[in-house]
């Protein structure tokens, strides 16, 4: 995908103001290849739900081209932009059946009867609700109506859809079957999704590449597998999944490597984002890369531990230890068998890879 | 508790008392707390609202005045074929009621009750009390005759006679410019004293219009309201709220002031060259002065359910219209009216009735062409005191707002209705 010359969304120096003080959106450029499903994820506030609504048409940049399919959008209203869009609270119209919010595109279309007809159903059947046309959006339950409203979204076959937290209402086990049902119809028809979520267990499921984004400005676009294991910078790896943090200053780089001193102890890490020997830097290690006990000279970073609490959770157990001075540090203890019995109080090794452990920059979150 | 049931699908505590019982034990206490609460109000307003109504909707279609003062007289009447003229034992029987000098109250309220059905009838009846006092012996027949030759005409016993029962719809038919003749068969009243289906239809129509006007005006200041950021729209609320805290009277008086000949907006008229100074517009005292004034007044009415309930509309769904293809004048027709119309409904039934009853507005502004029909119930009560018919036209009011409601409650749904 990204390989594609051509984009289909191209976001251009793109930046946004409400009130000529504050910029929400800092300098914004993305391209996005046709048939990808690209996810805005970041915490409120970071301008990813305004980048979203000036894509559709009700926000207009400050600064800025907003492309799609290489025509600029600025100047053409929302309703010509022919762009599909999923909304929080779904935004189905109260006063229309079922089928008479699918055929709304349609007839301000100016599609035939017979026509529109036949889509609707077509929309109906794909979400599995052909049997619910005459319901009032009232009558159905959250999922239901998180389907009609996609099928809104996709009747009238638009290039592009776009998706604003459509699953922040629901609850957690229909929200998972629904960002199936989503990726599903991603793959059947090919559509550009861009999809805009704080929920990142979403984000890394559905999407092909994701844009995190904190403080209006993208902190990395990368597809979930890197942005999981390559975090580029301490913010992303502390908003994607867990993460344990170091902070200390960098004693010596050699090559990719380096070693920091986190409060004494020297800790070699990979190079990322530091900014060379003797400046801060924090260290970020995810929890299921620690290991119990080590063998002497399997890794570089080895340290003793004090096992401070255990948490239960089935498939792993929780284990918060105390080590190079730092409190809060968890390791994952997966749950197989014949692993190590350990209680609290115990003192144990605690060691890890110096790839596993990234030296990123300084962020203050 | 334990909870058992019996061969007859009854259910039963534990102690084997029914269910429902026991919920109706354990709820009665709160039930009464509730009443009591409520109680005070529920005296009140039956003192104050549902008996005088009921009061008034008895005395729409009774009239005991007749058959109060001449029972006997009556009683022979009833008798009479009602051609050519009635016994003379009906004669005897009205001489003795008016002679008695204990009957005199009710002769007068009776006379009255008679004159609203043919003018004359009061004078009739005095005369005729101080003069066949003076006869002591019959034939009354001519006595009568001779002292009004009215006494000689069945069309005068007649009209006694139809009037003589207890209930009467004599009221609601003067209402609708109707009457009895002397026959007793419905017929229209002359030409000449026709004037309450006029004003009923000029009511109507001046109601109708105020109500139009008020959701005209209404309309696009409430979608500001609903939409504008909160400091503006507060501001804008304050505009709004403003008249109604005012007096109706300073409010309707402030009219006047603008709209007289010499008042300021003819004299901006005449000062702008727009009109010359002997053609100012007459605005006021008149149906447009009523239109204008009523329309000022009722307007908040309009503008509070519309709203209360334009608030509630997310602007996601106009975001939403526009986005599958919508262009604004569409999405606002299509989506956006749809979902005020309980606003609607609610507004223009509130300011329809409101202006259906009006009454002190037009009764200062209104003027001549202006007056409305409970400008005549005012009149009915307090200067010709026919309260009969007063309370007829009232009751025709109530009726039609009571269709109205129901109307409204089919096509709308009542629960639907929202207030500020």
């Amino acid at each position: 995908m990204g390989e594609t010359p051509e984009p289909f969304v191209r976001f251009k120096d793109v930046q946004k103001t409400y009130d000529g003080e504050i910029l929400v959106v800092k300098n914004l450029n993305l391209d996005i290849a046709p048939g990808e499903f690209l996810t805005m994820l970041g915490p409120s506030g970071s301008g990813k739900t305004t980048c979203l609504m000036m894509l559709a048409g009700f926000e207009t940049p400050t600064n800025g081209q907003i492309l799609l399919g290489g025509n600029e959008l600025n100047t053409v209203p929302p309703h010509k932009r022919g762009i599909g869009m999923v909304f929080q609270n779904y935004a189905l119209f109260p006063h229309m059946s079922v089928a008479e919010n699918l055929a709304f595109p349609l007839e301000v279309r100016r599609m035939s009867q017979a026509d529109a007809a036949a889509k609707v159903k077509r929309a109906l059947d794909m979400v599995e609700l052909g049997e619910f046309g005459a319901r009032r959006p009232a009558q159905l339950s959250g999922g239901q109506q998180q389907r009609v409203a996609l099928a809104r979204a996709l009747v009238f076959e638009p290039d592009l859809v776009l998706m604003d937290e459509p699953l922040g209402a629901l609850d957690k086990n229909l929200r998972e079957q629904m960002q199936y049902e989503i990726k599903h119809i991603h793959e059947n028809l090919g559509m550009t999704v861009v999809y805009v979520t704080h929920d990142q267990s979403e984000a890394l499921t559905m999407s092909d590449r994701i844009a995190v984004f904190n403080d209006g400005v993208i902190q990395q676009l990368a597809r979930p597998a890197d942005l999981y294991e390559r975090p580029e910078n301490a913010f992303v790896a502390q908003f994607i999944g867990e993460n344990n943090k170091l902070i200390g200053k960098v004693d010596q780089v050699d090559g990719d490597t380096c070693v920091v001193d986190v409060d004494g102890y020297k800790i070699r890490a990979l190079n990322v984002a530091h900014e060379g020997v003797g400046s801060s830097t924090t260290l970020s290690l995810r929890p299921e890369r620690v290991s119990l006990a080590p063998s002497d000279g399997e890794v570089p970073n080895n340290f003793d531990a004090k096992v401070l609490e255990l948490i239960y959770l089935g498939d792993h157990i929780r284990c918060r230890v105390s080590v190079c001075g730092d409190d809060e540090f968890i390791v994952k203890v997966p749950n197989a068998s014949g692993h190590a019995t350990i209680n609290e109080g115990d003192d144990v090794r605690v060691g890890w890879t110096a790839e596993d452990c990234r030296a990123l920059d300084v962020w203050q979150g | 508790m334990a909870v058992v049931s019996d061969g007859a699908g009854m259910l039963r505590t534990a102690d084997g008392v029914p269910l429902k019982q026991a919920l109706a034990r354990a709820t009665r206490v709160n039930k009464i707390k509730a009443f009591l609460l409520v109680a005070p109000l529920l005296v009140f307003i039956l003192i104050t609202f549902i008996v005088p109504i009921l009061d008034m909707m008895t005395r729409s279609v009774s009239s005991p005045e007749v058959v109060d003062a001449l029972p006997k007289t009556i009683a022979e009447l009833v008798k009479w074929d009602g051609t050519d003229l009635p016994p003379e034992a009906a004669f005897a029987a009205m001489a003795a009621e008016m002679s008695d000098k204990k009957n005199k109250f009710y002769l007068g309220k009776a006379a009255a009750r008679l004159n609203f059905q043919k003018s004359g009838f009061r004078s009739l009846f005095n005369k005729s009390q101080r003069k066949i006092k003076r006869v002591k012996q019959g034939p009354f027949k001519d006595a009568f005759a001779k002292i009004d030759k009215r006494w000689a005409q069945s069309a005068t016993w007649n009209i006694i006679r139809n009037a003589s029962g207890r209930y009467t719809d004599v009221h609601y038919l003067n209402a609708i410019d109707m009457n009895r003749d002397p026959a007793g068969e419905i017929a229209a009243q002359p030409k000449i004293k026709r004037i309450y289906v006029t004003l009923f239809e000029r009511t109507i129509y001046v109601s109708f219009g105020v109500t139009i006007l008020c959701l005209i005006l209404a309309y696009p200041i409430s979608y500001l309201l609903a939409t504008l950021p909160l400091k503006t729209s507060n501001l804008l609320m304050i505009l709004v709220l403003l008249p109604f805290w005012t007096s109706l009277l300073v409010r309707t008086t402030a009219w006047i002031v603008l709209l007289q000949a010499n008042g300021v907006l003819n004299d901006l008229f005449v000062f702008f060259g727009i009109v010359n100074d002997e053609n100012r517009i007459r605005m006021i005292y008149n149906m447009t002065g009523s239109l204008i004034a009523m329309t000022h007044i009722l307007m908040p009415f309009m503008v509070l359910p519309l709203y209360s309930v334009m608030k509630t509309i997310s602007p996601t769904y106009m975001r939403a219209a526009r986005s599958l293809g919508a262009n604004p004048f569409t999405a606002f027709v299509r989506v956006y009216m749809p979902q005020t119309v309980p606003g609607i409904g609610a507004g223009s039934i509130l300011v329809f009735i409101l202006a259906i009853g009006y009454y002190i507005t037009p009764a200062l502004v209104g003027g001549q062409s202006g007056q409305l029909i409970s400008n005549l119930i005012e009149y009915h009560m307090k200067k010709s005191l026919n309260w009969g018919l007063a309370a007829a036209l009232g009751g025709l009011l109530l009726i039609g707002i009571l269709v109205l409601y129901w109307l409204y409650n089919r096509i709308v749904g009542i629960d639907k209705m929202k207030f500020g």
